[in-house]
């Protein structure tokens, strides 16, 4: 077993990203994910492991540092909340049409716009349908534990250096401030130059004379070569959808009615759940794990076992695009959300079920 | 076993640390363990609180609204937290500062003159021991020896030294704690 220690899911995600081998954090501080840095600078990973800390100028210089750092094949991250990730749609967009790995971590707070300080799940749409243009996906991870917040990482860069892809982990200004108990996996050591030249042969890193250039781009102005590259890359986003869907079930065997939530939502939904069976109403929860690829056969099978779902998220009603489109119109389906930073207390959660599924 | 918990008062009063401290403990007698802490603007106006969970389960939840157990320590905190506890919930407050008193009579409340001990025995840095002690004689969750080893993961090695003097503190708020409604 690995280190026990409690932390906040902000620290638990620096201190997972220097474990896993990360070469290099860029970022720019906003609350409430500024510990993510913070830890960094004080935990000084460049004399752990080399590994580089940056404060950037601004969060659109952070994410072009980190399609510079990818494009060598050096293992990247950046974090950063709403609207600084927001700043970062556009090279987000280049790094998915470039093919470069890369973890981006979202601690979502309430929006539009400035917005609040407050946890939030409103940027849903923006990392699950692609925030910036063109036809791109990223794996999208949602943490709903610290130990999450840390296992993620992990599986992050390995998604992403899998399927040359940028892989967001979309959490919460709760979670990301919320200490829990988390195990810490062993440090990885960083790859050495040797080792990403043979696993990254795509990379810009130095040109031996047994091969030609590499070029990071995303720009291809003859359309027929843009079109290889998009079904290239939808051919990816399919490959995704068939093997990398995760999920969790919670007390579904015998339930009648389903909440389907994530990250933060669905911890609120366990709380529900004990306080609606204690009154005789049988409910599970679906806890989709990848937002993008989504559970859709999975949540359809349960879904259509049930008399109704209650999609509850922190937001106005996002996922539960996805819920309708895998579930069908033949179960209720509605949607419970509180928005702009205010969580839902279990208790209304438990209101919302009676009123809009078992009453409605 | 379930505890769920709210500490409540000033920023500066050691509230979020009381917390971590606690939660440590728990952790290091393998509970499982929760620390939701307020981070918002109402943080940013002087008021600062923690729920802190602790259990035999894994917690669902790390957000609630119902509480086993307030740790109350400011006026705006008893305002907003007091009609919190669970009937039958146990409400600590300490009285320095207050202008109204809790006025429940379906929980167990009791006081603790922890500001006003700590100041006569310049204690005023291990305040917030003083009130833990008073929480841990009521709910003994966590054992002292548990308590020695959270003291030690939380505190800074350069604060090591001041162990003793926290424990001290535990227990004089053990002796402190005054009963003022006490359901049968």
């Amino acid at each position: 077993m690995g280190e026990l220690r409690l932390m906040k899911g902000n620290e638990a995600i620096a201190e997972a990203a220097i474990r896993a081998g990360c070469d290099g954090y860029f970022g720019y501080p906003i609350t409430p994910q500024s510990e993510v840095m913070e830890y960094l600078m004080a935990e000084k990973p460049f004399e752990r492991t080399g590994m580089v800390v940056l404060q950037a100028e601004s969060e659109v210089a952070a994410i072009n540092m980190l399609y510079g750092g990818a494009g060598t094949g050096k293992m990247v991250m950046t974090s950063s909340s709403s609207p600084g990730v927001s700043l970062m749609q556009e090279g987000i967009s280049y790094m998915a049409g470039a093919e470069l790995p890369a973890v981006i971590v979202n601690i979502v707070r309430g929006g539009p716009g400035l917005g609040t300080i407050q946890p939030s799940q409103a940027d849903y749409f923006q990392a699950v349908k692609g925030g910036g243009h063109g036809d791109y996906k990223m794996l999208v991870l949602a943490p709903a534990s610290v130990q999450e917040m840390c296992d993620h990482v992990k599986l992050g860069f390995e998604k992403a250096y899998q399927y040359r892809t940028p892989v967001m982990i979309l959490s919460d200004g709760a979670i990301g401030q919320m200490m829990e108990k988390v195990v810490l996996f062993d440090q990885v050591p960083r790859r050495t130059d040797a080792e990403l030249i043979e696993q990254c042969p795509w990379a810009s890193n130095g040109r031996p004379k047994t091969r030609n250039h590499n070029i990071i781009t995303s720009l291809d102005l003859d359309p027929a070569g843009q079109e290889r590259v998009n079904l290239k890359l939808q051919a990816k986003y399919r490959l995704m959808e068939q093997n990398e869907v995760l999920y969790e079930e919670i007390q579904c065997e015998d339930a009648e009615y389903l909440f389907v939530a994530f990250g933060l939502s669905a911890r609120i939904c366990q709380k529900a759940i004990d306080m609606a069976r204690a009154k005789g109403i049988k409910v599970g929860l679906f806890r989709p794990i990848t937002l993008f690829p989504f559970p859709s056969m999975e949540v359809s099978n349960v879904g259509n076992r049930v008399k109704g779902i209650l999609v509850v998220e922190m937001n106005a009603g996002q996922m539960i695009e996805d819920v309708r489109l895998s579930v069908g119109c033949k179960i209720k389906i509605e949607h419970f959300g509180r928005f702009g930073g205010i969580i839902p207390a279990p208790d209304e959660v438990v209101r919302a079920l009676e009123q809009k599924i078992i009453g409605g | 076993m379930t505890e769920e918990i709210i500490i409540a008062g000033f920023g500066g009063q050691g509230v979020l640390s009381m917390g971590k401290i606690l939660a440590y403990s728990g952790v290091m007698q393998n509970k499982e363990v929760s620390w939701m802490p307020s981070y918002g603007p109402e943080m940013r106006g002087g008021t600062a609180n923690v729920t802190v969970i602790i259990s035999d389960e894994r917690i669902s939840s790390p957000i609630l609204n119902a509480y086993d157990t307030a740790i109350i320590l400011n006026q705006q905190s008893m305002d907003k937290f007091e009609k919190t506890v669970k009937p039958g919930g146990l409400l600590i407050f300490d009285p320095n500062g207050l202008t109204r008193l809790p006025e429940r009579t379906d929980i167990n409340i009791y006081s603790i003159e922890a500001a006003d001990e700590a100041g006569k025995r310049g204690l005023s840095k291990i305040f917030n021991m003083i009130v833990l002690g008073g929480f841990l004689k009521l709910k003994p969750l966590v054992a002292p020896e548990f308590i020695h080893k959270g003291l030690e993961k939380s505190l800074p090695a350069r604060h090591h030294a001041l162990i003793p003097e926290n424990e001290k503190a535990i227990e004089i708020g053990k002796e402190l704690l005054t009963p003022v409604h006490v359901l049968n």
